[in-house]
């Protein structure tokens, strides 16, 4: 059985190969992305000018609930890989489906919670901290929104064609993409909440 | 906005450039209906992922553009070549000089670059094509619909005017409320997408697809180049992406990253300008190098001096250039530490450039030198780049740059970098390996026309900014009085550019003159020159290499004709697999273009609703399986025969 | 037929994973550290917690580009250092400061 060849199926093409490095390489990029980012944020985070400061509107206990939404939600998508690379589509779906789940939840408290932003005052127009709070905020919500769109159009792909070498490679690079996400969540979890919280 | 503004009225000069620009529209369309073309450049080229006519395409664009950003840059000489000359309105030199340094920096140096790329990289490693075809023709339609988008602004809507650079807060919606710089920040986003996307697949096809044997210390230096400058794009694009978008959402979504009176820090602008600015500089002349040591190691018949060393400089050229960004602000008022650390780090890039000029003069000690015309402008940017490299030094002392900044001084060095960096490169590169694209050598004679009046009206035009600018011209002034007495200085600066263009029109002459007259009859290595890309066929087959060639050293082709290596065996030619056409790339970079237009008005709704086709292109791209058709062996044969002669 | 191994490596991820998040949360808001402290300290486990996703989850090590893969993550982090340590150098120090 293929899955149980020294090399997982996502590798078994010259051209599986090079779209797995050339995402990487994106992600290189999206890391310069973030960190411009998060250097705007860093610079522009004590300009709170007209509006709330992060210490008045940030609730630990929501961003505990994403954090781990997410967290979980890379688990379990690291394990639909587990299961592809078994050959088991059904688990594979399963857990695909779950990790969309969480996804979605992550996006929900999300929005509710930049809701509860601007009725305390705080939008992008409000100050220069708005402005770099929700555009890091966003650009990362965006990310995720995009790719349970992109992980949709993977569930339909494998349905129809099974688990073959390029659905295979396409699902390996969207797991790495989500994986991501959760890593750039992270840093924004300790740099922008926990230390706006401190 | 107003629709009565949608059309930019006014000014005779703009009226006689809306109507050209409508006729010549219209003529294009016309003629190429009545040539029954549509069908041919949809087939052919539209849709086309062959990277050598992708690569042909940016050639062209950079081209027009090089055009376009000329007749700007001539508008400016004309206009301060006397004393309180009244050609151009303030306003409107404002115009001209923003989109001058827009267009040249980013729609003509980088396409003509990442054209001559695109051509040759693959060639040079003896791959089939790039890593990823349909991604290398999405990057050319989004450049292009960038560069479109952009120049669009020119007719409709208004041109931006706060300098290439857009400094906040002139650049923010309350000191330029016109959409002018809208475009900036939309077009120069679209464009971006698109050069990220080249430096993933570039680093992708050299990692990946070299010719067996070919290890990276036996890569020829023009690839060397490109896999440094791909690196510094992916390093550098995002950061512009961020900051472009930072502009977007303050000036059409009322954010605050660059308001005072919010708290916003304007120096957060030119802090990621030039973290993604610095490096740029080096993403183009970086490749320019690569071209140089390519057609100095050709036409002196010998291998490159200091390989190793070569290589060495590139990558600490490459890793310097992204820790040097404030030396374009020492004069924001930053700490002494910063300005020091920063006056040190660029000076110390001087340091490997240095190397890498000697590296060619000692390639050329000795050598049979042939004085083609791509030589000679190897041989021209020597010494104009070494001015513009030293007056750099003297610009990286912070201390003294109090006095050079945003003078005509740092005007008169940026162009003495850039001009002989890349053009010189460009036009090297492009007699070099025009017989390569095209099948025709570019003609000598004319050639030379075009080399001296370009190098003299080049000379011309920026040796006396460096006097103007230390005698206190600053840059970006539309006019002046008498009595500064740079009126003499200016006038020959704008006759020098008159000459500048007279070259550039020998150029044009000389494309044209070959492509009617030239011999066809030029084999496939006309120069006798020394790497892979010289042993197909001229133009180059569609399929690159019949037979992918084993490498075992330094410029495998010279290797290759020493031991008379270079024939290829029928029974070692098999099915060759080559990627499909699509029409996806195209369709899906002008649904950015169309997004993009409305953005720049600020129409949102619109913008949110035509947003739907980017969405649509993504999924019918996600659901494209196309893989591609093989050229059968048999029909490789025969084309290699017809190229060949009898094997 | 083999049945693959029980996915050990996932779950001592995950574990890992919400360990350190808790941890952090717990230096930020329960210790009585200088604040610089805890920002080293809870940056240390971000960094921490970025390696769990990076070699549990994410295979960087895996197929023939691992080690272009490891360098370009190095280099890529070397640029995210520079871009946010030299922002806020540049733009918090000297004009910024009086």
């Amino acid at each position: 059985m293929a899955s149980h060849t020294s090399t997982p199926l996502e590798y078994s093409t010259k051209q599986n190969e090079m779209n797995i490095l050339g995402f990487w390489i994106f992600l290189g990029a999206e890391i310069v992305l973030f960190s411009t980012l998060f250097a705007s944020y860093a610079v522009l985070e004590g300009s709170t000018v007209g509006g709330p400061a992060q210490g008045e509107i940030f609730v630990l206990k929501d961003v505990l609930i994403e954090t781990f939404l997410l967290l979980t939600s890379s688990f379990t998508m690291g394990l639909a890989l587990h299961q592809m690379r078994d050959n088991n589509k059904t688990a594979m779906l399963v857990w695909t489906v779950i990790t969309l789940l969480l996804g979605a939840g992550f996006v929900y408290f999300e929005i509710n919670e930049f809701i509860h932003y601007v009725h305390e005052g705080l939008t992008m127009q409000t100050n220069a901290f708005g402005s770099a709070f929700f555009t890091l905020l966003g650009t990362h919500g965006l990310h995720v929104s995009l790719g349970i769109g992109w992980v949709l159009m993977l569930i339909i792909q494998i349905l129809r064609r099974g688990i073959t070498a390029v659905t295979a490679r396409k699902f390996f690079i969207v797991s790495l993409y989500w994986h991501f996400l959760d890593v750039v969540w992270i840093f924004i979890f300790t740099f922008v909440y926990l230390k706006g919280l401190m | 906005m107003d629709l009565s503004n949608f059309f930019v009225t006014g000014d005779p000069l703009i009226l006689g450039s809306q109507i050209a620009i409508g006729l010549t529209m219209v003529g294009l369309v016309v003629l190429i209906t009545y040539l029954k073309k549509w069908k041919w450049l949809w087939e052919e080229w539209f849709t086309t992922v062959d990277h050598k006519k992708i690569g042909i395409m940016y050639i062209i664009a950079g081209v027009l553009m090089f055009f376009r950003g000329g007749v700007d840059g001539l508008m400016m000489r004309t206009q301060t070549s006397r004393p309180n000359m009244e050609f151009l309105d303030a306003q409107h030199y404002n115009e001209v000089f923003t989109t001058h340094g827009v267009v040249m920096i980013l729609f003509m140096a980088m396409p003509l670059l990442i054209g001559i790329i695109n051509v040759v990289m693959p060639l040079q490693i003896g791959a089939r094509d790039v890593a990823f075809p349909k991604l290398n023709a999405l990057s050319f339609w989004t450049f292009f619909v960038g560069a479109m988008l952009f120049n669009v602004s020119f007719v409709i809507g208004g041109s931006p005017d706060a300098g290439w650079t857009a400094y906040m807060p002139l650049a923010g919606k309350e000191f330029s409320p016109d959409i002018g710089n809208n475009y900036y920040a939309i077009a120069l986003q679209i464009a971006g997408i698109g050069t990220l996307a080249s430096g993933i697949n570039f680093i992708v096809t050299i990692l990946k697809m070299r010719a067996p044997g070919m290890k990276l210390m036996r890569m020829p230096m023009f690839t060397w180049t490109t896999l440094v400058t791909s690196v510094l794009i992916v390093a550098a694009f995002p950061i512009l992406t961020v900051a472009l978008a930072q502009m977007s959402l303050d000036r059409i979504f009322g954010a605050h990253f660059f308001t005072v009176a919010a708290g916003g820090d304007p120096m957060l602008w030119l802090n990621l300008f030039w973290l993604w600015g610095h490096p740029e500089v080096y993403i183009v002349v970086l490749p320019a190098f690569g071209m140089f040591s390519e057609v100095i190691a050709t036409f002196s018949r010998k291998n490159l001096f200091g390989y190793a060393t070569m290589v060495l400089s590139i990558v600490g050229i490459a890793f310097l250039s992204m820790l040097v960004w404030v030396h374009h602000f020492y004069t924001m008022g930053n700490s002494a530490a910063v300005n020091s650390v920063f006056s040190i780090t660029t000076m110390m890039i001087a340091i490997p450039t240095g190397v890498k000029i000697f590296n060619w003069l000692f390639t050329m000690r000795k050598g049979r030198i042939k004085f083609s015309n791509a030589m000679l402008w190897s041989l021209a940017f020597i010494p104009c780049f070494t001015i513009g490299g030293v007056t750099g030094v003297m610009l990286a002392m912070a201390a003294a740059d109090y006095q050079y900044h945003n003078t005509m001084f740092l005007v008169a060095h940026f162009h003495y970098v850039l001009i002989p960096g890349v053009v010189f490169a460009v036009f090297a590169g492009l007699y070099y390996w025009w017989p390569k694209m095209f099948g025709f050598k570019l003609n000598e004679k004319i050639g030379k026309w075009h080399f001296w009046l370009f190098i003299i009206g080049f000379n011309l035009t920026f040796m006396p900014m460096f006097f103007i600018g230390l005698d206190g011209m600053s840059r970006r002034m539309y006019t002046y009085s008498e009595s500064t007495g740079w009126g003499p200085w200016l006038l020959l600066s704008a006759i020098g550019a008159f000459i500048l263009a007279a070259g550039f029109a020998a150029l044009v002459y000389n494309i044209y003159w070959s492509f009617r007259y030239a011999s066809r009859d030029i084999g496939g290595d006309p120069w006798d020159a020394r790497t892979l890309e010289w042993a197909t066929a001229s133009p180059v087959q569609e399929y690159n290499f019949a037979v992918v060639p084993e490498v075992s050293d330094h410029d495998e082709f010279w290797n290759m004709k020493k031991a008379g290596r270079t024939k290829i065996k029928r029974e070692d030619i098999k099915d060759i697999h080559m990627p499909s056409s699509s029409g996806i790339p195209i369709l899906f970079s002008i649904a950015l273009g169309i997004v993009g237009f409305f953005l720049v008005f600020e129409w949102i709704t619109l913008a949110a609703i035509f947003s739907v086709l980017i969405i649509a292109g993504l999924i019918a791209n996600s659901f494209d399986y196309d893989d591609g058709y093989h050229i059968p062996a048999e029909k490789v044969w025969e084309t290699e025969r017809k190229w060949r002669g009898d094997l | 037929m083999l049945k693959r191994q029980f996915p050990l490596n996932h779950v001592v991820g995950f574990l890992l994973s919400i360990v350190l998040t808790i941890l952090a949360a717990l230096v930020a808001m329960q210790t009585d550290f200088a604040s610089n402290i805890k920002m080293w300290i809870i940056g240390t486990l971000a960094v921490f917690q970025a390696l769990v996703q990076l070699i549990m989850f994410m295979h960087i090590t895996e197929g023939k580009s691992g080690q272009i893969n490891i360098i370009n993550i190095v280099y890529s982090v070397f640029l995210a250092v520079v871009i946010v340590a030299g922002s806020i150098w540049i733009l918090t120090t000297g004009h910024a400061a009086h």
